[in-house]
Parts: C-alpha cells; sequence; structure tokens
C-alpha cells in the first residue's frame, strides 16, 4: 500500500515536472521564428556590398547559357534592401537595369531601365513568382530575405557534410508567391543557409537550392561563391556563380533610385 | 595593418574608377509592302542597314558617353542618315548631375503615345510609332532633393522633324520643302524646360513645363509646295502613375499655348500583369489607353479620341521571346491601325524582329489617310559586338 502510494506519487510528480518543462518550452513555430531571426541578425549590419555574377543556364539536354550581371546591395535600417543589377550581356540587354527597394510588410518596389529608350520603367512587383531572366531563380528567390515575409516551423535537426542543420520550415506570407512552403537547412554554428527546397502550390517538391563555398567577409558576413537552383519538373537547371564581393563601398540612397538607375553602366 | 587596408582600398579604387566600354550594334532590316503606293515615286519592297557604336568612359564622378548612328536605306535618300545620337560629358556631385552636350532624355509613363516626351525631337523617318529619337544638344542639371528630383535644360539647338522623302513609304501626302520659323533666331533658339519628378507612396508624379520651338510641325501650303512652319510653345506637362498589384494606372496630360492658341491633349489608361497564365512561364501583361487631342486644324493629331488596346506576351524563356500585339481605333471615324511585334534572341549576339504593321478603314479626311496602302511587316535581324 505505502509502495503504492509512492509510485502514484512519483508519476504524479514526474508528469508535474514533464509539463512544467513543456510550459516553458518554445512551440516549433516559436523556435522556427528564433531561428530566422538569430539569422538575420548575424547578417544585419554589412551596410553595403557589391559583387559580380555569372549565371549559367542549362536546359534539360545540358545546353548551356551565360549572362554576367553585376549587383550593388544598400542595407536599409528599417526596411528590406535596396539592391541594384545591371545586366552585362547577352548584347541586346547590355545595360539593361533592375532596381528593387524590398520591404518587409508591403510589395516590393521594382523599376526597369531600358536603355534603347532611355525610360526608366516602373514594373509591377507582385510578379515574384516569375523566373528571373529565364533562369530557375524565381523574382522571389533573389530579392532579399527578410524575416516578416513568412511564418516559420522548426522541424529538426540533420547533419550532413559534417556540418549541424537546423530544418526549418517557411510558409511565405504573401499568396502571389509561387511556393505553398519552403524547407530551409541553416548551420547550427554559423546560421548560414545551405539548401532550401522549394515545394509548389500543390505541395510537389519543385526545386532545390543548393548553397556552396562560403567565405567570411570584413570579420563577420558569408557570402557564397555558388548557388545551384535545379529544377525537378523540368530537369533544367541555373548556377549562379558569385565573385568579387567588394564591402563598404560608401553606397548612398542616392545611388540607388530612378535618376542613378537610368545612369547605371 | 589599418593603414594597409587603406591603401589597398585607395589603389583599388583609382583602377576601378576608370573604365571605358564600347558596343557595336548592326542592323539589317527587310521591308514587305504588299500594296504599291499612292505616289507612283514611292519605293516597293525595301532593305536597310544601321550601325551604331555607343562609346562610355567614366572616371571617378564623370562620364563621357559617345553614340553615333548611321543608316543606309535602299529606297529612300530621306531616311538615310548620319545622326549624333550622344556626345556628352557628365559630372555628378552629392546631389546633383550635370550634362553638357548631346543626349537622350525621356519623360513619361504611358505606353500608346508618348505625350510629354518631348525635350528629343522624333525621327518618324526611322519608325513610324515615334519612339526613335533624334539625339539633342542639351545643358542639363538635375537637382536631387527631398521634395523629389528637379531636371533644368538649356536646349541651344533645334532639329527639325524628320520624315520620310519623296521616295518613302509611311509618310504623308506631301514632303515639306522648306521650314519656317517662328523665331528669328531659327533653329538657334535657344528653349527652357524644367521638371520635377516624386514618388508619394503609390504615385509616381511629374511636372514639367517646356518653353520654345515646338518639336511638332505645322504644314501649311508655300507657293506650290509645302512648308513645316515651327512656332513658338508653351507646353506644361503632367504625369500621374498609380501602382497597386499587378495593376498600374497612368496618365499625361499637356497644355499647349501658342500661336494657335490653347489646347490641351491627354492619354491615359491601365497596364494589367498576369504571371504565369495558364500553368505556364508566360506573363501576359494588357494596356489599354484613351487619347485625346482637342486640336483641330491644321494639325489633325492622330491621336484625338482614340481607344488603343495592348497585349504583350513574355515568354521568360532564356532567349527572351516576346511577342506585342497593338491596335488604336479612331472612335470618331472608326479608322484603325494595328501593329505585330516579335523578338527573339538568336545565339548570344544576336536579336531577330517581325514587325508587321496594318492601316484599316481609313477615312480619306484622316489624318492617316496618306498611309491607307502602307501595310507592311519587316523582318530586322540585330547583332551586336
Amino acid at each position: 500500500m505505502k509502495t503504492q502510494w509512492l509510485q502514484y506519487t512519483g508519476h504524479a510528480l514526474s508528469i508535474l515536472i514533464v509539463s512544467a518543462t513543456f510550459a516553458i518550452a518554445q512551440t516549433p513555430e516559436e523556435r522556427g521564428l528564433e531561428i530566422a531571426r538569430e539569422a538575420e541578425r548575424r547578417d544585419t549590419g554589412f551596410g553595403d556590398l557589391k559583387a559580380e555574377l555569372n549565371m549559367v543556364l542549362r536546359n534539360q539536354h545540358g545546353q548551356e547559357t551565360q549572362r554576367q550581371m553585376r549587383v550593388r546591395t544598400l542595407e536599409q535600417e528599417d526596411d528590406g534592401d535596396k539592391s541594384l543589377i545591371i545586366f552585362d550581356n547577352p548584347g541586346d540587354v547590355k545595360g539593361t537595369a533592375f532596381l528593387s527597394f524590398t520591404h518587409r510588410k508591403k510589395s516590393d518596389d521594382q523599376w526597369l531601365y531600358l536603355p534603347a529608350l532611355k525610360r526608366v520603367k516602373r514594373i509591377a512587383s507582385s510578379n515574384k513568382s516569375g523566373p528571373f531572366v529565364g533562369s530557375e531563380f524565381a523574382y522571389e528567390d533573389i530579392a532579399s530575405q527578410e524575416v516578416e515575409k513568412y511564418t516559420y516551423r522548426y522541424v529538426e535537426d540533420e547533419r550532413f557534410d559534417e556540418r549541424d542543420h537546423f530544418v526549418i520550415e517557411r510558409d511565405p506570407v504573401d499568396p502571389k508567391s509561387g511556393y505553398r512552403r519552403q524547407l530551409v537547412w541553416i548551420d547550427q554554428e554559423e546560421y548560414r543557409v545551405w539548401k532550401v527546397e522549394f515545394y509548389d502550390r500543390k505541395n510537389t517538391l519543385l526545386k532545390t537550392l543548393t548553397v556552396s563555398g562560403y567565405s567570411q567577409y570584413i570579420e563577420q558576413y558569408w557570402r557564397a561563391e555558388l548557388w545551384s537552383m535545379v529544377n525537378h519538373k523540368t530537369g533544367k537547371s541555373t548556377e549562379l556563380q558569385w565573385k568579387g564581393y567588394v564591402f563598404s563601398n560608401g553606397f548612398k540612397d542616392r545611388d540607388f533610385n530612378r535618376n542613378s538607375l537610368a545612369q547605371a553602366r | 595593418m589599418n593603414i594597409l587596408r587603406i591603401l589597398l582600398v585607395l589603389v583599388a579604387s583609382a583602377h576601378a574608377a576608370s573604365a571605358a566600354d564600347l558596343s557595336w550594334e548592326l542592323g539589317a532590316e527587310a521591308r514587305l509592302f504588299p500594296r504599291d503606293g499612292l505616289d507612283g515615286r514611292q519605293h516597293g519592297h525595301n532593305s536597310s542597314l544601321y550601325i551604331t557604336p555607343e562609346l562610355f568612359h567614366d572616371w571617378g564622378d564623370q562620364r563621357l558617353a559617345f553614340a553615333p548612328y548611321l543608316r543606309w536605306d535602299q529606297g529612300d535618300d530621306e531616311r538615310t542618315q548620319f545622326d549624333l545620337r550622344e556626345l556628352y560629358w557628365r559630372r555628378s556631385f552629392d546631389s546633383a548631375d550635370l550634362y553638357v552636350g548631346v543626349r537622350r532624355v525621356f519623360w513619361g509613363v504611358t505606353e500608346s503615345l508618348h505625350l510629354v516626351d518631348i525635350i528629343n525631337q522624333s525621327d518618324l523617318a526611322e519608325n513610324l510609332d515615334g519612339e526613335d529619337k533624334l539625339g539633342q544638344a542639351m545643358l542639363q542639371l538635375t537637382l536631387l532633393r527631398d521634395w523629389g528630383t528637379l531636371d533644368l535644360f538649356v536646349l541651344p539647338h533645334f532639329r527639325e522633324r524628320r520624315f520620310p522623302g519623296t521616295q518613302g513609304r509611311l509618310r504623308g501626302p506631301a514632303v515639306a520643302e522648306h521650314t519656317v520659323y517662328e523665331t528669328d533666331a531659327e533653329e538657334w533658339n535657344p528653349d527652357l524646360a524644367a521638371r520635377w519628378s516624386h514618388i508619394l507612396g503609390d504615385f509616381d508624379i511629374g511636372l514639367g513645363h517646356f518653353y520654345g520651338t515646338s518639336r511638332e510641325p505645322r504644314f501649311a501650303p508655300s507657293g506650290s509646295s509645302l512648308a513645316a512652319h515651327y512656332d513658338l510653345l508653351h507646353q506644361s506637362s503632367l504625369e500621374l502613375q498609380y501602382i497597386r498589384g499587378d495593376w498600374l494606372g497612368k496618365l499625361e496630360a499637356v497644355r499647349r499655348d501658342g500661336i494657335d492658341g490653347t489646347s490641351l491633349a491627354a492619354v491615359g489608361g491601365f497596364e494589367y500583369t498576369q504571371v504565369g497564365i495558364l500553368g505556364t512561364n508566360l506573363d501576359l501583361g494588357w494596356v489599354g489607353e484613351y487619347q485625346y487631342d482637342d486640336r483641330g486644324a491644321p494639325f489633325f493629331p492622330v491621336g484625338d479620341n482614340d481607344i488603343a488596346l495592348g497585349a504583350r506576351l513574355t515568354f521568360n524563356d532564356v532567349q527572351d521571346t516576346n511577342v506585342l500585339f497593338f491596335a488604336a481605333i479612331d472612335t470618331d471615324k472608326s479608322s484603325r491601325f494595328g501593329s505585330l511585334e516579335a523578338a527573339r534572341r538568336m545565339g548570344t549576339s544576336g536579336t531577330l524582329r517581325l514587325e508587321a504593321r496594318f492601316f484599316a478603314n481609313l477615312h480619306p479626311r484622316d489624318p492617316l489617310a496618306a498611309l491607307r496602302r502602307d501595310d507592311y511587316a519587316q523582318l530586322e535581324y540585330v547583332h551586336y559586338f
């Protein structure tokens, strides 16, 4: 009888302890958001950045096309980044430039400079799911990723390539997004993104992005050399080969407006 | 260690600051006219070539740009031309830009008609649609402020509008042989222009004013031929654009004041984009605009009470294939103008373009009446190197 009472107390106590632990522990949504916020926090404060990009587009037969462009980014204090992309080839798009103001809570502002007409044209940014220059990257894939654009859920930890990662699921907030959800692998040590799986509106795996060749700049910021996107549906792929990362360029808002867009070279 | 880093950055900037860039564009065009022109002197099927190099040299806050343009036309001597499209020096300051020389400036937001785009003269010999412009000499100061961007222009030299010659197609019933200016200074009358533009929330706004020789000629009989009269003009312009989701609302309006009195013209409408139609990567963009102009004789503007509709299909493929269908209907005279354009990249340095235009239902007194036998199809290959 006394043993049974002790057992019941033991059970009750263990239930109490377990419940208490649950009360303190985070929900997967909170954990996911926390990881996303930490990743953003670690990349905040870089100021400005410029880089050269060689884009290799491969079709399902392995045939390749290349495009070169230059990218400039200016961090904003309470909003998404401003970025300017200048196309260097092919010849017919040389001198074309694209300006984008990413916003956290509303649609991005985007402009296109058409050198043949010397015209700066405002474009509807609701086109985020469309392919960026015919590649496997959609506009929303290359835009600066802001925490507010998704809702998060922590899934699990996973180890590969001798690294420990957090796997989090993120669902785009914008109904215009081409994706239902994404799975993101973020390493636990430096909070860098190594892999992203993109699921379309029907929840089938559409594309996988693999990131590699990370280097650290100005002792804090990590940037990758290679982004490789494979489209499982079409068999096409696009590789973004980044080089020439330069920080602290002294860019100002004045370098990211319609006036500077029209003069971009 | 800090000093070394600073030195490295300085050296790197000195090298990066000086950059020259030369590119060439060469185009070959074949035009097919299924019918003979109204005037026996006008040519039939035609071919033409153009070449235009573009040179940029950037150093520090300065730039030098040079872009001459040369075209040879088989059938129309007037279409053969050499034009200096660009030759300017630009100096950038903290919140201002200064330009001296010949260049091209675009004003406007609408698609079917560029009503407020007054700085550069239109080259209608190149193409009927008025999107080709001649170089314009100018002194331009751009001021960048919190309250907007202010562009100020002094335009010291006037360029006459280019039209096809007597042997050319897609022209008016007669070719002007004399030019008459309202001012004594003629083409050396300095024209002045200013434009303020700003983004206010979801609105883009632009207010401009031009005072000088009107870019648009008024034709009047002169002896046994025709003279092109270029009168002085005060033109105030408004540009307004509203963006919301997939929609863009656009408006351009001008108020003109000159020797022929005061007139008003406007063009406005929408642009709507359907991203990824029918589950594909294709985008379909729709444009609908209404054109109004209250001028009567002697101008007879084309867009006086017209509806313009356009549909652009963008394939979003590696070759940047796109197709544009455009139609304009005059609601008074029920004349119709249709245009089909398609373009696709060939290889890595070429583009193939198709352009087909037709004129239908033209009333004899319609300003486009002289073009009623000038339906054409054009194939153009452009090579970039």
